[in-house]
């Protein structure tokens, strides 16, 4: 029915636009028009179209919200909000024809044939309004088709507003982002004390699952979690930094064009590596490789999910990014600089240092907050390579966790949604998104400044 | 510092230091790709035991158990085998995918007899042995052990061992079953939340692009979209996957682990990479053309969308292919919203729950068998190649579509 709907609706729209614009092609043969003729066209068409089309949606929301309520009241014996709705999604899936799954409970049937009543009216309703709306709306654009009409304007118009609500809803995306954190973080400190939480030194988020079981309350001190995680982006960035700084350079200064060509781009490739590759190359090759390297300078302490596999797999992964932007800053510093002190008898290398390194050395912070932002928030990596446990120690070769292996593992596998458990998984990516945004807007800040250095 | 010798030998040492870890950061890509390569190849390769079928033409094809009945032809070749230990151990090296193929064998030939040696698929114990991936110690091998090595042995010397075409990996979806699981499923659920993402994110991208560049005024509001814009770029994926759980799943109530889900996830996490790409590449737009439009009576729009965005689409189209190609390795978004499942069908629809190619393999990377060991690998190698794919198309693009002005 719907179907049908939306397809009698798009029809009599191509019908408006064929019609309105054969009508304005006709008239601009005597007469110089405003708009072409495919704009009047359009405007036939959107007019039959839109509002049509945003009442459906407006109307199938309403009427979803409707049906839910009145399928409780068919289960009002029941308290879990969660078996309402398995057996309210039951009713529907029955009444659909989707399963034949007949749920044992009084109100089933009822509540069936009330969901079938109810949408068949709904339907029959629903087609009539929308169909005489759309139809009332495709007679009134006919009348539109004159010399003087407007029609490109008002298009253009509904363009603009169309591509200023694509650029908003960049902004909804970031407030959907933090009101979703929000909300489930202070449904978190609702039962965890803010306190406890960030500066707890223990976390299991583990909880039993009956009240009288030993440990129920699960410790939430998210301490373990955050040094673990600056202990593995430290060590990511002990291999990432002089590695990705010395190829920029190396890069930027000394190499010829033709090694620069070929050079960068391989480096590049390491960006585009999935992480879940990276993730599956720590525990094949690099684990196995720390092992036996332990185990040769007879250093049996090492944990197999030590920070230092997850952190130097992590490294890798960071290079190109601390080499691509150390590059920029380092190319963006005016050749006038460089030359001068080369023309003063310094080498290249002492240009370098003493030059180069330190007119470019904002754009370098820069790039060095970027990339730990990167580490921190980076995924799969550690999830695949680090531990669980959330240790709090800041022994490279011992397991520790990092917040985001804590969210995919408080958030992966069954979920309830009003537990401690899952919701501290909430409060850890506020944190995450948080600081990450901190150290995104700082270096932005910095790298904006120093480039308007230069200019 | 006017020890010229010394200053000299410093400049080298500086050089060096340069050179060594340009070397390093090749050589960290060299050894992962080595890697992933030598151990994935074996995968596109299976072990397969052939066996003596002797199914005359007027057997009844229809009533017949296929297992038992393959079994009956297996244990035939091998009348040594007498004890129950030692039938068992001859029958373990079949697969369970055998009788699959031996019933469609049969389904093939309903009027016509069945004669001779046939390939069947063998076990995943058998095959790591067959690839040398287990070592052989004595008469046992990791999990074989010697009944089964007696058989082997036997197999082997009759030449009824044999590797052949992986055609499992590419066609079927997962299974519990190493030499049957496959990443069909996996793919098709990673093209179709790509599709998804593609169709939501690229239009809304190029209209906040074209607004940001050609339509906002500079002002406060401008100026927070663009910022907002420039730190949605930075925010870790994982959160995107929270947003996607918050949002599509506990709010929309829409199907958990499906790709729509997915797809529209990823969208929102490739939009600001095509935004900043777009931009550019409008921005690249000489500012000529577009007043020549003007003064010949074009307005704003028709100027934007007949000459300025034509001329930005090779610029664009490059920054989406680059952000879809983000967004194909992207996993962690899609553990967030489920897509985290043991599927054993072909998705037939984005609504049907689904894993995807990054997520296939971590779950198997994370399987204790060793068997999907080779195939996580082989699954990455498609992954890759698929990453290549789109990377040459976007280079292909640059260069030949790109203008020099």
């Amino acid at each position: 029915m719907t179907v049908f709907l939306l397809i009698l609706i798009s029809s009599l729209a191509v019908y408006g636009f064929i019609l309105n614009k054969s009508k304005a092609s006709v008239m601009s043969d005597t007469n110089i028009m405003h708009s072409q003729p495919h704009y009047h066209g359009l405007y036939s068409a959107f007019i039959t179209l839109v509002p049509a089309i945003l009442l459906l949606f407006f109307w199938s929301f309403i009427v979803n919200m409707i049906t839910n309520i009145t399928l409780k009241d068919f289960f009002s014996d029941i308290t879990d909000t969660g078996l309402i709705k398995f057996y309210t999604d039951g009713v529907i899936g029955y009444a659909e024809g989707a399963t034949d799954k007949i749920i044992n409970h009084a109100g089933f049937m009822p509540a069936v044939e009330h969901y079938q009543a109810l949408q068949h009216n709904n339907k029959i309703l629903q087609f009539i309004v929308i169909s005489t709306l759309s139809l009332m709306l495709f007679r009134y654009s006919l009348k539109f088709v004159e010399v003087e009409f407007k029609a490109r304007d008002y298009i253009e118009r509904v363009i603009v507003i169309v591509m200023r609500a694509s650029a908003v809803f960049a902004i909804f995306v970031t407030i959907g982002i933090v009101l979703s954190l929000l909300f489930e973080t202070l449904r978190f400190f609702d039962s965890v004390n803010v306190f406890d939480f960030l500066f707890g030194l223990h976390w299991s988020p583990q909880m039993a699952i009956r009240a009288d079981q030993v440990g129920s309350s699960g410790s939430f001190g998210a301490v373990p979690v955050f040094t673990g995680t600056l202990l593995i982006a430290f060590i990511a960035m002990t291999v990432a930094t002089p590695i990705g700084m010395f190829s920029a350079i190396y890069l930027s200064q000394y190499a010829s064009e033709n090694i620069r060509s070929y050079a960068k781009p391989i480096i590049e490739i390491l960006a585009g590596i999935p992480t879940v590759v990276y993730g599956f190359f720590a525990v094949i090759t690099v684990a196995p490789f720390f092992r036996d390297m332990g185990a040769f300078f007879s250093f049996t302490n090492m944990s197999s999910e030590s920070a230092l596999i997850a952190g130097s797999v992590l490294g890798i992964m960071i290079i190109p990014f601390v080499a691509s932007l150390t590059d920029d800053a380092l190319t963006a510093v005016p050749r006038s600089l460089k030359e001068g002190s080369l023309a003063m008898g310094a080498t290249l290398s002492e240009t370098t240092k003493k030059v180069i390194i330190p007119a470019s050395f904002h754009g370098i912070v820069g790039s060095f907050l970027l990339a730990v932002s990167r580490a921190i928030g980076e995924t799969m990596i550690v999830v695949m390579a680090a531990g669980f446990a959330a240790n709090l120690t800041f022994n490279p070769f011992d397991s520790v966790s990092t917040v985001t292996v804590q969210i995919v593992g408080l958030l992966t596998g069954d979920q309830e949604f009003d537990s401690p458990k899952t919701l501290s998984a909430f409060a850890l990516a506020f944190v995450l998104f948080f600081i990450t945004l901190v150290l995104n807007v700082i270096s932005l800040t910095i790298v904006k400044k120093y480039r308007e250095e230069y200019e | 510092m006017n020890n010229i010798s010394a200053r000299n030998k410093s400049e080298k040492r500086f050089q060096m230091y340069g050179k060594t870890a340009v070397l390093i950061a090749i050589g960290f890509l060299v050894i992962l790709l080595f890697n992933i390569f030598s151990t994935g190849i074996s995968a596109f390769k299976q072990t397969y035991i052939a066996v003596n079928l002797e199914i005359p033409a007027d057997f009844d094809k229809k009533n017949i158990n296929p297992r038992t009945e393959l079994n009956k032809h297996f244990l035939k070749m091998f009348p040594e085998a007498t004890t129950r230990t030692e039938r068992r151990a001859l029958l373990s090296l079949l697969s369970k995918g055998a009788r699959y193929e031996f019933s469609e064998l049969i389904n093939q030939n309903k009027e016509r007899s069945i004669q001779g040696y046939h390939w069947f698929l063998a076990s995943a114990d058998l095959d790591m042995y067959i690839k040398g991936t287990v070592k052989r110690q004595g008469d046992t091998a990791g999990r074989i052990d010697e009944n089964q090595m007696f058989f082997i042995d036997k197999l082997l010397s009759k030449n009824l061992i044999e590797l052949q075409a992986n055609k499992y990996l590419l066609s079927s979806a997962d299974s519990r079953e190493p030499e049957m699981a496959g990443i069909r499923g996996a793919i098709i659920g990673s093209l179709y939340s790509i599709l998804i993402a593609f169709l939501v994110s690229f239009p809304i991208a190029v209209m906040a692009a074209v607004y940001l560049e050609k339509i906002a005024s500079k002002n406060k509001f401008s100026d927070l979209i663009e910022t907002n814009i420039n730190n949605l770029a930075a925010v870790p994926s994982i959160v995107f996957g929270l947003l996607g759980l918050a949002i599509f799943l506990n709010f929309f109530e829409l199907p958990r682990s499906a790709p729509l889900v997915g797809g529209l996830t990823l969208a929102l996490m490739t939009l600001p990479t095509i935004v900043i790409a777009s931009r550019a590449a409008i921005k690249s737009v000489p500012p000529s053309i577009e007043e020549a439009a003007i003064g010949l009576g074009a307005s704003k729009v028709q100027t934007i969308f007949g000459f300025t965005l034509p001329l930005a689409m090779p610029g664009i189209l490059t920054g989406t292919i680059i952000g879809i190609a983000q967004a194909i390795g992207e996993t962690a978004p899609l553990l967030m919203i489920g897509m985290v499942a043991f599927v054993v069908d072909v998705p037939g629809s984005p609504l049907d729950a689904s894993t995807a190619l990054p997520v296939q393999i971590y779950l198997w990377a994370d399987s204790p068998e060793r068997a999907f060991t080779e195939r996580t690998s082989a699954a990455i190698m498609v992954l890759l190649g698929f990453l290549i794919l789109l990377n040459l198309t976007a280079i292909y693009l640059r260069k030949k579509l790109e203008k020099k002005w």
